[in-house]
């Protein structure tokens, strides 16, 4: 089987600065990017190209690390380093800033939301995870604030379909959480990391999750039912990826629809590994398929695969590039 | 990044040892010669940070010891720079605006194709590993540097001194 990773298009998305991300909205029509320049932009495709359809910015003071579209694709989260999360909503063609969310002690790392769009997660270098409900006012409360790391939280995500939340930090651990009687609480912590984990991946049907390290692992984690089904959840590392990566891998995504796990690293490139269906659930085997060993010119920050158009993946470099590539696997 | 900033008259290093600064760089033919690719060398890089300003005495990183041409690795050809700096006292607060410094400087200085790793010399400072893991983190430098005290600060490490 013959795999491989060409280029669509390259972008210089924000000049003179860093792209730190990229993220796709529901229906894969938009693309997000944000960066050091302090402001968002919005991509979408028109005739062969993609270009950019709006520039939100005066949002933030400070560089946008990361953004969040909510699963209806009607709101966007931007994570800053002035400490804030900005939200906006979607008016025909642009965006206008709808709430600044604030309470977080210095940076914010990253926001993501639950699949029910009702619930959002924070995390930030003042080592906390904040879950803010929001009501059908588009009214924003904190309804918990989680001190379960000792170090600066770099990234969080929720599950694919449960309301449960993971977090990956520069302890070199990574949380999961679960609501507890208004409450959230850790209920597991997954070791094994050497390093700063600098991203987490659930994949299509949350039993599993990737991370990705400074350690220039990645590694694949999966639950197993407790005796129970009550208390501590029971997360096990069950592949390491190592060998791959020249440098910090920062971040990792799977892909929903084919299963391709994507990787951006500060070696300048981007690879796709593919599980081996035949191998053992519980002892998984991936094999990179497909790499560009210079997708950018400069570290690549993160990687994104387009939620409906299979094989499609976006990327993004401290160049201020975003890339878009095509996975193509042929029989 | 937490790096503390002395601001009392205590000097944590009262007395440190002065090294004797190198001489100029003699330029060969070659590197004269715009038509000869020309890779950047060891001395070349230390040339850039050797006379990074200490931020607690008047004197520079080379006449402290704190950087040395040995401990410069470049390699052109595959865009690295590793640079081992050796703080003066094992307990010096400064090490991570040090470290920060001539990171920075690197970073302004070189194409940026280069990825520039900046550590301590290996069993010098009781926090190495920290220092070391704060230097790396991209995220946290980029943070830091957008925090306008500290970027005076270490602009002030940078700048060039009147003698």
């Amino acid at each position: 089987m013959k795999q491989a990773l060409s280029l669509v298009q390259k972008l210089s998305a924000h000049p003179d600065s860093r792209c730190w991300f990229v993220s796709w909205s529901p229906n894969g029509a938009l693309l997000a990017s944000c960066g050091g320049d302090k402001t968002i932009r919005i991509w979408g495709h028109e005739g062969d190209s993609w270009i950019c359809k709006s520039v939100l910015q005066d949002g933030h003071q400070r560089t946008v690390r990361k953004v969040a579209w909510s699963p209806c694709g009607n709101y966007l989260a931007s994570a800053s380093f002035d400490a804030t999360t900005c939200i906006w909503k979607k008016k025909e063609d642009d965006f206008e800033s709808l709430t600044v969310l604030e309470g977080h002690e210095n940076e914010v790392k990253c926001v993501a939301w639950a699949p029910s769009g009702n619930l959002l997660a924070t995390c930030s270098r003042d080592k906390s995870v904040w879950v803010w409900e929001v009501d059908e006012e588009d009214e924003y409360e904190c309804v918990t604030v989680i001190n379960s790391h000792t170090q600066d939280v770099k990234h969080v995500v929720w599950h694919p379909t449960q309301e449960l939340l993971a977090s990956a930090s520069y302890d070199n651990n990574i949380c999961i959480y679960k609501e507890e009687d208004d409450d959230w609480e850790c209920r597991a912590t997954l070791q094994g990391h050497t390093s700063t984990v600098w991203s987490l991946c659930f994949d299509a049907t949350g039993e599993r999750m990737a991370s990705c390290s400074d350690d220039r692992t990645v590694k694949i984690w999966k639950e197993y039912p407790t005796d129970s089904g009550q208390g501590n959840l029971s997360w096990k590392c069950v592949c390491t990826l190592s060998g791959y990566h020249g440098r910090t891998v920062y971040d990792v995504v799977w892909c929903r629809l084919t299963g391709a796990l994507a990787t951006a690293c500060g070696d300048d490139a981007v690879r796709v590994f593919k599980e081996d269906v035949t191998a053992n659930p519980d002892e998984p085997v991936f094999s990179l398929v497909a790499q560009v060993t210079k997708a950018h010119s400069q570290d690549v920050n993160c990687v994104a695969w387009n939620p409906k158009e299979a094989g499609l993946l976006a990327s993004c470099s401290d160049s201020g590039e975003i890339a878009i590539w095509r996975f193509q696997e042929e029989d | 990044m937490s790096s503390k900033m002395s601001t009392g008259s205590q000097l944590e290093n009262a007395n440190p040892v002065i090294f004797q600064r190198s001489g100029e760089r003699l330029l060969t033919a070659s590197e004269e010669d715009e038509d000869v690719h020309d890779p950047i060398d060891d001395r070349e890089i230390f040339d850039l940070i050797r006379s990074i300003n200490d931020p607690e005495h008047p004197l520079s990183l080379e006449e402290l010891n704190v950087v040395e041409q040995v401990r410069v690795k470049v390699n052109d050809a595959e865009s690295t720079v590793g640079v081992e700096f050796t703080p003066t006292i094992p307990h010096c607060s400064m090490a991570t605006l040090i470290g920060l410094s001539i990171k920075v400087k690197l970073l302004r200085s070189l194409p940026d194709r280069f990825k520039i790793d900046v550590h301590i010399t290996p069993g010098t400072h009781a926090s190495e590993e920290a220092v070391n893991k704060q230097l790396a983190d991209k995220e946290r430098v980029a943070a830091a540097l957008e925090n306008s005290s500290l970027l005076e600060v270490v602009n002030q490490c940078l700048s060039t001194r009147s003698i």
